[in-house]
C-alpha cells in the first residue's frame, strides 16, 4: 500500500531532505513539492541530488489532497496556514517550532506568540523514542528541533529511570553545523565569515530550551555553538547529580531500558577504534543518534555525549520516522541506509 | 556455549566453548572489545586501548 505525500516549503534544506527520503521510500509517493519562490522550476534547480526526479515546484496556494503533508516552512507559517493544510490532508507533519510547545505562554516567552493555541494540546511531539504510542493516532505531528533532539535523546533515560532529580544541575553544550540555519543567507553565514568558526551563537536563552524542558520536565542550562561543518549536531551534557553512588552499570541499565529496542539509537561504550564517542560525521546522512556517557567521580559529574545529523534525526528523518508510525507501516522503512565512511566534513 | 556478562554494560554474552585466552570479543550491545583473560572459568576484561596523547 502506498500513501500520497506533499512537501510544503520544499526548496529549503529540510524540504530537499524530505524529498530525498520520500523518493527512496517504497510506501510514500510524492504528489507535490511547493515553493513560492521557485514555482514552475524543477526541484533539481535547488537540489542537484534530485535532478532526475522530473518534479517541478508548484504554488503552495494550490494544494492537492494527499494522505500526508510535510511542512518545512519557517516558524510562524504553519500556525497561520494550518486550516488550509488540514483541509488538504488528514495528517500534517510540521518541521517548524509552531506546534512543539504545549504551553501557549512559552510562545510569548520564546517566539512571537501563537495564533491558534487551541491546537497545541492536539499536536504530538515527533520523537518516537518518547511518544511512539501517541504518534500512532497523531493527526498533527510537531517534529523536535535539531538541538533539542540531540539534547533530549542524550538525557531522557536518566530522567525516565529516576536517576536524575529536578534539583540536579545540567549544562548542555551543543555544536551545530551551518545547515541548521536553513537555505537563506545572512552576513554571518558568508563563507569568509563562517569558515573555521567555533561561535557561541546562543550562549543563553536559545529557543530550543523550552522544548527540552517540556520533554524532560527539568531545567537545562543550554548553550549552542556554530562550528565549521554543514550537517550535524553534537551535545555534551555535564550533569552534577545530587544522588550519590551512581555507577556505570546503573547508567547502562537506564539507557538500555529506554533504548534497547530502538532502531535508530546507537549506544557506544567509549572504547574501540578511532571513533570512540559520538561523532556527527559518523551519523551524517542517517537517522541514527549515537550516545555515550562517562562518570567523573573526582568531580561528581556525569558527562553524556550525543550526536545526530540535524537534517535527518533532527528534522526530515524524524518526520519520516514519525509518519511511518502514524501510518502503521514498518517504522524503519526508507531510513535504514548507512553513512559514508571514510568521508570529509559532513 | 557459555553465558557471561559484559564488563561494561552488563548485557549477556554467549561465548563458544573453544574460545582461547587472549581472544578479543565484541559486545553486541555496547560494542566494547573484551579480552578473554581466563577460560576455566571464562573471564573477560575490557581490552586495552591505545591512549591518545594529543595535547601533551
Amino acid at each position: 500500500m502506498t500513501f500520497s505525500a506533499s512537501v510544503i516549503g520544499a526548496s529549503g534544506f529540510t524540504g530537499g531532505e524530505l524529498l530525498r527520503l520520500l523518493d527512496g521510500h517504497p510506501q510514500f509517493e510524492i504528489t507535490q513539492a511547493t515553493s513560492r519562490k521557485y514555482s514552475g522550476r524543477s526541484v533539481g534547480y535547488t537540489h542537484p541530488n534530485l535532478r532526475d526526479l522530473k518534479l517541478k515546484y508548484s504554488s503552495p496556494e494550490k494544494l492537492e489532497p494527499v494522505d500526508v503533508l510535510f511542512v518545512a516552512t519557517p516558524h510562524g507559517v504553519s500556525m497561520s496556514k494550518i486550516d488550509a493544510f488540514s483541509e488538504a490532508s488528514n495528517v500534517v507533519v510540521d518541521l517548524s517550532a509552531d506546534f512543539r510547545l504545549k504551553d501557549p505562554l512559552k510562545y510569548d516567552e520564546y517566539y512571537d506568540g501563537h495564533s491558534c493555541p487551541e491546537l497545541l494540546e492536539k499536536a504530538v511531539y515527533g520523537l518516537p523514542e518518547i511518544h511512539r504510542d501517541d504518534l500512532k493516532s497523531a493527526k498533527l505531528i510537531a517534529c523536535g528541533g535539531c538541538n533539542s533532539t540531540v539534547t533530549i535523546l542524550g538525557l531522557y533515560p536518566l530522567f525516565k529511570s529516576g536517576l536524575l532529580t529536578l534539583e540536579d544541575i545540567i549544562v548542555a553544550d551543543i555544536k551545530v553545523g551551518s545547515s541548521e540555519g536553513g537555505a537563506s543567507r545572512s552576513t554571518s553565514s558568508h563563507h569568509a565569515i563562517r569558515s573555521g568558526i567555533v561561535r557561541p551563537y546562543a550562549p543563553i536563552s536559545h529557543r530550543h530550551e523550552a522544548e527540552i524542558e517540556q520533554e524532560l520536565g527539568a531545567k537545562v542550562a543550554f548553550t549552542v555553538h556554530a562550528v565549521d561543518m554543514i550537517r550535524g549536531a553534537a551535545a555534551t551534557c555535564h550533569i552534577f547529580p545530587t544522588k550519590q553512588d551512581l555507577s556505570k552499570s546503573l547508567l547502562w541499565k537506564a539507557y538500555l531500558d529506554s533504548y534497547g529496542e530502538e532502531p535508530f539509537v546507537r549506544l557506544l561504550s567509549g572504547t574501540g577504534g578511532n571513533y570512540r564517542y559520538p561523532e556527527p560525521k559518523v551519523v551524517a546522512g542517517t537517522n541514527n543518534v549515537e550516545i555515550a556517557f562517562e562518570i567523573d567521580e573526582r568531580n561528581n559529574r556525569i558527562v553524556v555525549f550525543s550526536a545526530i545529523d540535524n537534517m535527518m534525526k533532527g528534522s526530515a528523518g524524524q518526520a519520516i520516522h514519525a509518519a511511518n508510525i502514524a501510518f502503521g507501516i514498518d517504522e524503519t522503512i526508507g531510513l535504514s541506509h548507512r553513512s559514508l565512511h571514510p568521508t570529509g566534513a559532513p | 556455549m557459555t553465558n557471561t556478562t559484559c564488563a561494561e554494560c552488563g548485557s549477556e554474552i554467549t561465548i563458544s566453548n573453544d574460545v582461547e585466552s587472549g581472544e578479543i570479543l565484541d559486545c553486541d550491545i555496547c560494542g566494547i572489545e573484551l579480552e578473554v583473560i581466563g577460560v576455566d572459568p571464562i573471564e573477560l576484561s575490557k581490552a586495552p586501548e591505545l591512549e591518545e596523547d594529543w595535547g601533551e
